[in-house]
């Protein structure tokens, strides 16, 4: 007797959604997205309703008024994209942990543990504060900037171009070393002929025109942290005396964003307890102040506990304000004109690559934290904290460290993300969000899901929109972004 | 494709391997259509040498039958007896299938 296979199929996981009047699919094994023509959106539709065997698909599509060529095309490339799966394929398993030589891109350099502001969320000094300082440098020396700078480009392989940033603390209490370690960076990247960029993050109250000319000749990227206009800045990014900051950085925002020609100025707020009206935000620093670019981040805290913390209403709220943005993000798209939501811009860049993450980000991969005493951290918002620590720039990585931090991290340890489709784009969410949340970094951001799975979609039927109305927009921007 | 359009890089990724893929099997969708010997390659046929256990009596077909069908009239070299090296005389008693089949013996690699 001869027996033909016979297949049964079953819809793979997927995510369907619809945008300008056509279907699309988020591959959630890929991160792929493809448009669905009616043939496609037949079969999905048939498979609802449960597993098939092929023959029945093949009946159901002819009843449908499909040739039976066309019928089988239809199973066949649904099938080679997995979109649909036979119980007779195996999926091959996903990659299990990066290799322990994987290469550098970037280095944070904490420069200093110190602040001239007193914000009461603040993660490094506040109530679920994980450093512990100690005993340890407040700021970071000349040789342990050059020394960074050396394992940096030792370590990151045969990478054109690295990338550091300068944090803190407040990173402008240390510019004297940022001055002379960019100067030295860039001779040794030169010597080896590579490219070395550079960024910073400051709340903005010690720019001077001397930092502001360096930082616009060095085209080192700028961002702020600012919570928006006066009364919601001056709530609680404060002086240690209670004192608003407001009054102290507009006039030097201004400046800043008028003199430093050469990179994007990004504002990057925190979103708490009653800071929350979004639009109004965006509005006061976009228009108003002249941010090119400005995103937004919820607290982050241990609980609904801390008097800062957003709660359900909150959080409903900020959404409301997100979506109204992402409006007038895909309208700005649609007339081929950049809009400044970086919320919805890095979602963008990501479904344009189809980026399909192991890891939520490149913390403790291609990204370290350099601590002020030269400890090695998986990035910044670990400095400092020992539990946390990953080696020592003299040493090098602790390798066994890290890679339980990656082990830890990796989506697939995360047992809630096994069913969800948005993570190929969250991977379970912020390490250190987590370990403050949960006590583990590993642990999936269970309390942001329903939030980052409603915001996903929204990202996606923008990009379909997008892909159907304005494709060109599309190219330009991954070009722009540095994507191609 | 003709039905799915891949609108991002991942999925313009996956189109092509999938095309490269697809070119790299000609072979037997070419015009005209070469010679497709029927009974072993494009169905499951299960009766070959032994069974998965090492013996013959589970076979559904007979084994000798299958085996010499494939020695003739086949190309597919792993399922039968390799008669160029090691197996030259393994048809030389069987001159005639119908009457002699009982004669070929059976070959373990």
């Amino acid at each position: 007797m001869t027996t033909m296979l016979a297949h049964r199929y079953r819809r793979g996981e997927l995510h369907e959604f619809r945008s300008s009047d056509t279907d699309f699919m988020y591959l959630v094994s890929a991160g792929a997205i493809f448009a669905l023509d009616e043939g496609t959106r037949a079969v999905l539709d048939l498979l609802d309703e449960g597993e098939m065997s092929h023959e029945e698909l093949a009946t159901a599509l002819a009843g449908a008024g499909h040739s039976p060529a066309d019928a089988e095309d239809l199973i066949r490339e649904l099938r080679q994209v997995r979109a649909i799966h036979s119980e007779q394929v195996t999926i091959a398993p996903a990659p299990s942990a990066p290799p322990a030589d994987y290469p550098l891109q970037a280095l944070v350099l904490n420069v200093t543990n110190q602040c001239n502001l007193a914000c009461t969320y603040c993660y490094e000094f506040g109530a679920d504060k994980i450093a512990t300082p100690a005993g340890k440098p407040k700021y970071m020396a000349l040789e342990t900037a050059k020394s960074s700078v050396d394992f940096l480009l030792a370590g990151s392989g045969n990478r054109e171009a690295v990338h550091i940033t300068f944090f803190g603390g407040e990173t402008l209490m240390n510019f004297r070393l940022l001055r002379d370690v960019v100067g030295y960076a860039n001779e040794q990247a030169a010597a080896q002929g590579r490219k070395i960029t550079f960024s910073l993050t400051t709340n903005a109250t010690l720019l001077t025109d001397e930092i502001i000319d360096f930082l616009s000749d060095n085209a080192i990227g700028v961002t702020v942290s600012m919570d928006g206009p006066a009364e919601m800045q001056d709530a609680r990014r404060v002086y240690k005396s209670g004192k608003g900051s407001y009054a102290v950085i507009e006039p030097r925002l201004r400046k800043l964003i008028a003199r430093h020609r050469t990179r994007a100025i990004t504002a990057r707020v925190t979103l708490t307890a009653g800071i929350t009206d979004v639009i109004r935000i965006y509005r006061h620093l976009k228009d108003d102040i002249g941010f090119h670019e400005v995103g937004f981040a919820p607290v982050t805290t241990a609980g609904e506990e801390r008097e800062y913390s957003l709660n359900g209403d909150d959080m409903t709220g900020v959404l409301a304000g997100f979506h109204a943005l992402a409006d007038e993000w895909l309208d700005y798209a649609l007339q081929g004109r950049m809009h400044g939501f970086t919320n919805v811009s890095e979602t963008i860049g990501e479904l344009i690559q189809g980026t399909n993450k192991s890891h939520p980000c490149g913390a403790g991969l291609g990204l370290l934290g350099v601590s002020p005493s030269g400890d090695l951290s998986p990035c910044h918002r670990f400095t400092d904290a020992d539990t946390h620590t990953l080696g020592h720039i003299s040493t090098g990585i602790d390798q066994g460290k890290r890679e339980d931090f990656l082990a830890r991290g990796h989506v697939q340890a995360k047992y809630e993300c096994q069913s969800c489709w948005a993570r190929p784009l969250c991977a379970g969410g912020c390490h250190h969000e987590a370990f403050v949340r949960y006590g583990d970094t590993g642990h999936a951001n269970l309390h942001y899901c329903d939030w980052i799975r409603q915001w996903t979609d929204t990202c996606l039927k923008i990009y379909g929109t997008l892909a159907v109305r304005n494709p060109g927009f599309l190219e330009r921007f991954a070009e722009r972004k540095g994507l191609s | 494709m003709k039905h799915l359009k891949p609108i991002n890089k991942k999925a313009q990724k996956i189109e092509e391997t999938i095309t490269s893929v697809d070119e790299d099997v000609v072979a037997l969708q070419q015009q005209p259509r070469p010679h497709v010997p029927m009974g072993c390659t494009l169905s499951f046929s299960p009766g070959w040498e032994v069974d998965a256990g090492g013996g013959t009596a589970g076979l559904c077909q007979p084994v000798e039958r299958d085996i010499y069908d494939c020695y003739v009239t086949c190309f597919w070299p792993v399922q039968v007896p390799d008669h160029v090296n090691y197996s030259p005389d393994w048809a030389s008693n069987c001159a005639a299938a119908t009457k002699d089949w009982r004669n070929l013996d059976l070959v373990f690699p």
